[in-house]
């Protein structure tokens, strides 16, 4: 099977003033379509680094970056990227908001706003369209990224802990949601986290990274009745604390303390 | 326990719906009750002032020949605006000003975009701008004057020289604080420059550059005034200074009367603006 993310030795240095550091080296990884892999790691591993290579938003050092096929060379609309916080543009409403991608991307037709809109009923903020971002709460907002992401039907998302920010009772309602979206489109996904049991609740497979300098340390397969359980139903599932754990011992074992 | 928590349940509450509108009606009472006072007490002052200048200038406790007094300072007005000449000089002062807020917010503006979006430039334009900005830009009056001519050229030169460059700081400032993930989110659509800037800067900055338009106004009226000190043959500056020089200083004080009113009006107007502009961001 063709793989949708290939890696192929990347290696990224970043320069200040002051020093050249190592930020990743030699860093090897396939994500095949519809898997959802999770990258999670100690502060300094570079994961979000390795995020914003695959999106095209910065440019390795050295080695070669492919989604579907093709080289990377810059930004595009076939991958979707979610970030930390919703980042909504507060002078537009939420439908505006909603639809900035086919602004962008120059699919401002009916064709694409008709489905724009059915996404914003999916996610059940029909009622809210006309409303600006500050007069929703947190959860609600960041399901407008969502569907804002999803407006210009991206084969490959990009999640760069895109739960950090929200209460736990949310967070939890979310990554439900957002889980069962990617899967019922047969999205592949990329998720960065710093919480261990999220990864494990959401993906198919986990990568630990090691830093300074970043590379992979181990891959953990998640059992297969906890992938298929919903991420909320996933932690009460046996063998999730075990997984939980080893992971944990993994990345002390590394130095790791986040 | 159960009788108490179902009795609990379905108690009247403490404060029933009509007592918390008649809450929020004595609230909205005494609320109107202290803008009065404010006001009351503000307009008291004013009379109060024009009360002691008017007793003081015809007791002769102030030389009247150097500070009139307000019955003669309304009475110049008076004649001014029924012959028709202050409207005059008002029209061409209001004038000059409208410019000169206008166009320094829009040249300001604009030259922020330059600096934007040519960091290298700048880096050049910095030390420059420094100058410039620290230097007191009507001292270049006299150059405007023959650069510009003695006229309405010359006067709108000097104001904008002193409202281009703030703005431009102040709004390149703004550019350069708008979020970075704002920019991401349109980035990773594939988002040009352009569009980076059409869809996240220009309107992210949108508030700031309103709000020198409120700082412009002051400085243009600075402006116009101080150009026309230097050159002009009519407008409210020249009316100050042309009363200066034949010493009618009933002149001169009607003239300030009517620019302090004036620009309290545009600078509300510009507020009023402000509020229509971007209401609903709040």
């Amino acid at each position: 099977m063709e793989p949708v993310v290939e890696l192929q030795h990347i290696t990224h240095v970043y320069v200040s003033r002051r020093e050249a550091s190592l930020a990743l080296d030699g860093l090897d990884l396939r994500v095949y379509p519809g898997e959802f892999v999770s990258l999670v790691g100690p502060s300094g591993c570079g994961k979000t680094t390795l995020l914003s290579i695959i999106a095209g938003l910065i440019k390795p050092t050295k080695g070669g970056v492919f989604v579907f096929g093709r080289k990377v060379e810059g930004t595009s609309p076939e991958v979707g990227y979610m970030l930390q916080q919703d980042y909504l543009f507060p002078w537009r409403t939420i439908f505006e908001n909603a639809s900035i991608g086919l602004e962008l991307t120059g699919h401002l037709d009916d064709k694409h706003l008709a489905k724009t809109s059915s996404l914003l009923e999916e996610m059940g903020l029909e009622g809210v369209r006309n409303q600006y971002p500050q007069q929703l709460s947190g959860g609600m907002r960041q399901r407008v990224a969502l569907v804002r992401t999803l407006s210009t039907d991206p084969g490959l998302m990009l999640l760069d802990e895109p739960f950090s920010a929200l209460d736990y009772q949310t967070k939890l309602q979310l990554e439900d949601l957002i889980s069962e979206t990617l899967r019922e489109r047969n999205k592949t996904a990329i998720l960065v986290t710093h919480d261990l049991s999220e990864a494990a609740a959401v993906s198919d497979r986990i990568i630990l990274l090691e830093s300074h300098p970043g590379k992979i340390r181990r891959t953990f397969e998640v059992p297969e009745h906890i992938r298929l359980a919903r991420p909320m139903l996933a932690r009460e599932q046996s063998g999730f604390n075990e997984l939980f754990h080893e992971i944990w011992r993994e990345m002390e074992s590394a130095g790791g303390k986040e | 326990m159960s009788v108490l928590n179902s009795r609990m349940n379905t108690s009247t509450p403490a404060l029933p719906d009509d007592g918390l509108q008649e809450f929020h009606r004595l609230h909205l009472k005494r609320e109107k009750k202290q803008r009065l006072q404010v006001f009351s007490v503000q307009m008291a002052l004013l009379l109060l002032f024009f009360a002691f200048w008017e007793l003081a200038g015809r007791l002769k406790w102030i030389d009247v020949l150097l500070f009139s007094y307000p019955s003669k300072v309304f009475a110049q007005i008076g004649k001014d605006a029924i012959s028709g000449e202050l409207w005059q000089h008002l029209g061409i002062t209001v004038g000059e000003t409208v410019v000169g807020f206008v166009l320094g917010t829009l040249f300001g503006t604009l030259l922020a975009v330059l600096i934007w979006w040519s960091p290298f430039l700048s880096k050049v334009l910095d030390p420059y701008m420094v100058v410039f900005n620290s230097m007191p830009k009507v001292a270049l009056g006299p150059i405007f004057i023959v650069m510009f001519g003695a006229g309405f050229l010359s006067i709108t030169v000097t104001t904008l020289s002193i409202t281009v460059i703030v703005t431009t700081l102040v709004v390149y400032n703004s550019f350069c604080e708008v979020d970075t993930n704002l920019i991401k989110v349109v980035r990773v659509f594939g988002g040009t420059r352009t569009q980076v800037f059409r869809k996240v800067i220009l309107p992210a900055s949108f508030p700031t550059i309103i709000s020198t338009l409120k700082v412009n106004v002051g400085m243009a009226w600075v402006g116009v005034i101080v150009g026309e000190f230097l050159v002009a043959k009519s407008g409210l500056g020249y009316l100050i200074i042309y009363g200066f020089q034949v010493f009618n200083f009933t002149l001169v004080m009607s003239s300030l009367l009517i620019i302090a009113v004036v620009a309290t009006g545009m600078y509300q107007l510009v507020v009023y603006a402000e509020r229509k502009l971007l209401n609903h961001r709040r």
